[in-house]
């Protein structure tokens, strides 16, 4: 890998999301009432900076997807801030969105149904520009095949559909498609966790390339640590809607601060056998419904490390490079 | 699960006000009145003018159709045009009849479709399966009207073993066998129909089923072939195949226009039938308000049966 | 799906080919080739398509294949086929097979142009209820209630006898009483569709809403339209072809299969004089078979892709 992992002191923050919520209304009852909310992003902050890459890490139906979704605007935040450039992004209409969308892009976790099965991959590819009107549609080819060769497809391709392809290939033209702005962000919902494993290297490559090249900032979400310490400069931990921990890799990976974030990266097997379950600790039970997140620290049904403070008091995210939300962190 | 259910009937309440309106909208689009066919050519125009003001007819368009609602919310459909008895009397004599006919048939066509159905999925394909899919496009392709003629040119007038229509033999003793004699061939007719839609229904979610994972868990614990079918596969199968008898209601009261027609047969159908002839409008609209009415309610019924038959349905 | 302009030829560059690659060379015939070739794999579907080409030549082509004007009253009422009158006469005196011939144009205009209506009305409805949601969803979703609740034939016949029947009420009423099963089923798939990923990423790359709608959710839901709609094809044909039985359809003297029928409930024609009936209620079957054979066919070429 060439990313750098530490050192050189970050940018300006290309994107800061200040106390974000992002919820979905329950409906129960006969008119439909809403009953209550699945707080799936709830008074989230982050901060993410020119030109790395943020890992977002957490169990599925932890939030970090809405997350994503949230600043792309797929998803209504229903609070807070999220300033791209500078600029308040969270509440604008659809129409006010449309400019800033060529600077702030997206890649699916499926390749499969992130290709419209009925265009060919060509028309795929040109639509961006055409609905634009970025470029005089007789240089629209030229740009097609710019973006082909980019992501390393042979250009006869374009006349192909989506079923052809394997999903590495489709991940590639995914890829290609969110490069055709140039954009500044792309956030990465989980790109290589539906592929084999030996793509999904192929992939993470190929997206670490193009951030030299193309000088892109990353927002990488992920289930596990696997793909997200491959690639990211910065790591946050998410649990039921909250970041629980936030830090460089290196600081993280070798002294996690909340119990969650140790037994996440415990859950990976240890490049050295003996080392293993020296340190181990275990979680218990299920994630609570977050619809119905519990009360204090969200972590302390499942925390082996549980007091009773835990369960009155919800600790803030605390600290400056290296945050934690925990009342008794490890490693301190 | 009560909650739901009070929600279905709480959605049907505009419904059926919007079948109501639709209803009347379409009689008043009906040229003339009841007091020009009542009344001779003769009757001074001042009294025709008096007896539509008595009737309402001058009144606007909505305050009519609340009068109308009024009246038919006390049960009331008004009088026929053409026999003076109350609307509600003649589709009440009517409706028998038609409901016997409909059952029967439903009956009739399901205990063709589910076995067909069954094996031709278990046996999918092979020539049984090929010749009973051909068979059941020709089922639901063949005219009522003329599979009717059909049998009736064949059973009652070639063999003479059937009546060709009516529902008792006139003057006849009467009894069940007699109403079994006459309702065999509307019956397989209707059934007929039903089964060959209903036979591609069963076959495909028989299908379905047969692809899951559990049945074949169930194969492979080696169950008997059987207890396989019939136990882990049909039920399973036959949910989804109850809600689509359910869809079947609104045509086989449709349909009885046609069937009764053919064979005589004293229901709704036959009933309607007449009274477009005799343009018996208040018939009509009672005709059209109660069948839309059953439709409603064999809907809801399935709808509800549906979601408690299946656990994944949710209620809310 | 003709090929976009820019179909350039691969010349030179041979880019770093990656394991993952699938090493196809020819280039795959588009979306709707592939369909065309399952549905030719289907070998009734097939034998529908022939049958239902037949038949719209036989309705273009009438005057020129029907040996007698249908309408034209002969000298012989109620003659047996013989070598003048292939099918034999009717009771008025008009050549049988002319008629039939004739007819053909009454269903299959009746049956095109009906689907045509409501299919168009009922897309547009159901991709509106959709994609604007909320209330104009719900309003729109309890008036599909309420034309569905009205038992099919017997609320057309109503509404046909109210504003008298010809040719245009028939096609309208059948319309009215039809759209909202396709209104349904469009939303049903929109909605869908609209889950999807490429459609999301169609959003996130600041495509308008038309654009969105027509050309990426609408070219996948058309599959079930077009099923749908062929299906419908037949039985509308079904439907004029009972209207005009019970007399409440196409009038005489134009022929239509249905009231050529109509004479059969008379126990003298349906006993001595089967060339009345018979021929009719056939082309009716065969012309409805073939057209949901058709429609059968499109449904597996269509469904065997997802």
């Amino acid at each position: 890998m060439s990313l750098s992992s530490a050192g050189s002191p970050p940018n300006l923050p290309l994107l800061q999301i200040d106390g974000l919520k992002t919820y979905y209304p329950i409906k129960k009852g006969i008119f439909s009432r809403t009953a209550g909310y699945v707080k799936a992003v709830d008074d989230v902050s982050l901060r993410i900076y020119e030109g790395e890459t943020l890992g977002l890490v957490g169990e599925s139906g932890c939030g970090k997807s809405t997350i994503g979704r949230s600043i792309v605007r797929l998803e209504e935040p229903l609070e807070g801030r999220i300033l791209f450039q500078n600029k308040d992004i969270a509440h604008q209409t659809q129409n006010e969105l449309r400019p800033v969308r060529t600077q702030l892009q997206m890649i699916f976790q499926d390749p499969y149904s992130s290709l419209n099965p009925r265009k060919r991959i060509g028309d795929i590819l040109a639509e961006p520009f055409l609905a634009h009107r970025l470029a005089p549609p007789s240089e629209v080819p030229r740009k097609v095949d710019l973006l082909l060769e980019r992501v390393g497809l042979p250009r006869a391709y374009k006349l192909r559909y989506p079923h052809e392809f394997s999903g590495g290939q489709r991940q590639r033209i995914g890829i290609a498609r969110a490069l055709a702005f140039e954009p500044k962000l792309i956030v990465c919902d989980e790109p290589v966790s539906a592929l084999d494993v030996s793509i999904q290297a192929q992939i993470l490559n190929l997206l670490a390339d193009l951030q030299k090249e193309l000088n892109l900032t990353y927002l990488f979400i992920a289930h596990g640590i696997g793909a997200v310490r491959y690639v990211s400069q910065r790591i946050a931990v998410m649990y039921l809607g909250k970041i629980v921990e936030i830090g460089y890799k290196d600081e993280l990976f070798e002294r996690p601060k909340h119990p969650y974030t140790r037994i996440l990266l415990h859950a990976y097997p240890a490049p050295d056998p003996t080392l293993r379950d020296a340190k181990r600790i275990r979680i218990q039970g299920d994630v609570p419904s977050p619809a119905n997140p519990p009360s204090g620290c969200r972590f302390h049904t499942r925390c082996p490390f549980a007091a009773e403070k835990c369960r009155q008091e919800e600790p803030p995210l605390t600290g400056q490079v290296h945050a934690v939300a925990c009342h008794f962190p490890l490693n301190p | 699960m009560l909650q739901y259910i009070i929600r279905r009937v709480l959605i049907a309440i505009p419904v059926l006000l919007g079948i109501t309106l639709i209803n009347f909208l379409i009689i008043k689009l009906a040229p003339g009145n009841p007091v020009d066919m009542f009344i001779n050519p003769n009757t001074p125009k001042e009294l025709l003018d008096t007896k539509k003001e008595l009737l309402g007819l001058n009144d606007p368009f909505f305050l009519q159709y609340f009068k109308w609602l009024l009246n038919l919310l006390q049960g009331q459909l008004g009088y026929s045009f053409s026999t003076y008895a109350p609307v509600t009397v003649m589709i009440g004599e009517r409706l028998g009849p038609t409901l016997l006919l409909a059952s029967a048939s439903l009956v009739v066509g399901l205990a063709i479709a589910i076995p067909v159905g069954v094996l031709s999925a278990i046996r999918q394909n092979t020539k049984f399966d090929y010749l009973m899919t051909g068979l059941s496009f020709i089922g639901t392709s063949i005219p009522q009207f003329f599979l009717g003629l059909g049998l009736i040119y064949i059973f009652a007038i070639q063999f003479r073993l059937l009546p060709t229509g009516g529902m008792t033999t006139l003057g006849g003793s009467g009894g069940a066998w007699d109403l079994i004699r006459h309702m065999i061939m509307p019956v397989f007719v209707l059934g007929i129909v039903i089964a060959g839609k209903k036979v591609r229904y069963v076959r495909a979610s028989m299908l379905d089923v047969l692809q899951q994972d559990y049945l074949r868990t169930a194969q492979a614990k080696g169950l008997h072939p059987f207890i396989v079918t019939n136990k882990h596969a049909l039920r399973n199968a036959l949910i989804p195949i109850i809600t689509v008898v359910g869809m079947e209601i609104p045509l086989l009261l449709g349909g009885s226009v046609l069937i009764e027609q053919i064979f005589q047969w004293p229901g709704i159908g036959q009933l309607t039938i007449q009274s477009i002839l005799s343009r018996d409008y208040p018939t009509l609209m009672g005709l059209n308000l109660v069948a839309a009415f059953i439709v409603l309610v064999t809907n809801l019924f399935t709808d509800i049966f549906y979601s408690a038959a299946d656990p994944r349905i949710t209620y809310s | 799906m003709g090929l976009p302009e820019y179909q350039l030829r691969d010349t030179s560059v041979q880019p770093v080919v990656y394991t993952d690659h699938v090493e196809a060379e020819i280039v795959e015939p588009g979306a709707f080739k592939q369909i065309w070739k399952r549905f030719v794999r289907h070998k009734l579907a097939v034998a529908g398509l022939i049958v239902t080409v037949l038949l719209i030549l036989t309705a273009l082509l009438a005057p020129i294949i029907a040996p007698y004007n249908p309408a034209t009253v002969t000298n012989s009422f109620s003659a047996a086929p013989s070598g003048q009158h292939w099918l034999g006469t009717d009771q008025v005196g008009r050549d049988v097979l002319s008629r039939l011939i004739f007819a053909t144009r009454v269903s299959l205009l009746v049956g095109f142009v009906t689907v045509a209506l409501y299919v168009t009305f009922g897309t547009l409805i159901g991709m509106a209820a959709a994609y604007f949601g909320g209330w104009l969803d719900m309003i729109i979703m309890r008036i599909t209630d309420m034309f569905m609740a009205f038992p099919f034939l017997m609320v057309i016949l109503v509404v046909i006898s109210v504003l008298g029947s010809n040719m245009t009420t028939i096609i309208l009423v059948l319309a009215l009483f039809s759209w909202p099963g396709v209104a349904r089923l469009v939303r049903g798939s929109v909605l869908a569709i609209r889950q999807l990923d490429y459609v999301k990423a169609g959003i996130a790359l600041g495509y308008k809403s038309p654009r969105i709608l027509f050309r990426h959710i609408f070219p996948n839901a058309v599959g079930p339209i077009i099923v749908n709609a062929t299906f419908g094809v037949a039985a509308a044909i079904m439907s004029e072809a009972g209207l005009s039985f019970l007399g409440m359809g196409v009038q005489p003297p134009t022929a239509s299969w249905g009231n050529m029928l109509t004479d059969a409930q008379s126990l003298t024609v349906l006993t001595d004089q089967p060339w009345l009936w018979v021929p009719s209620g056939t082309m009716i079957l065969v012309t409805v078979l073939a057209i949901n054979f058709v429609g059968d066919g499109l449904r597996d070429a269509w469904d065997s892709r997802n």
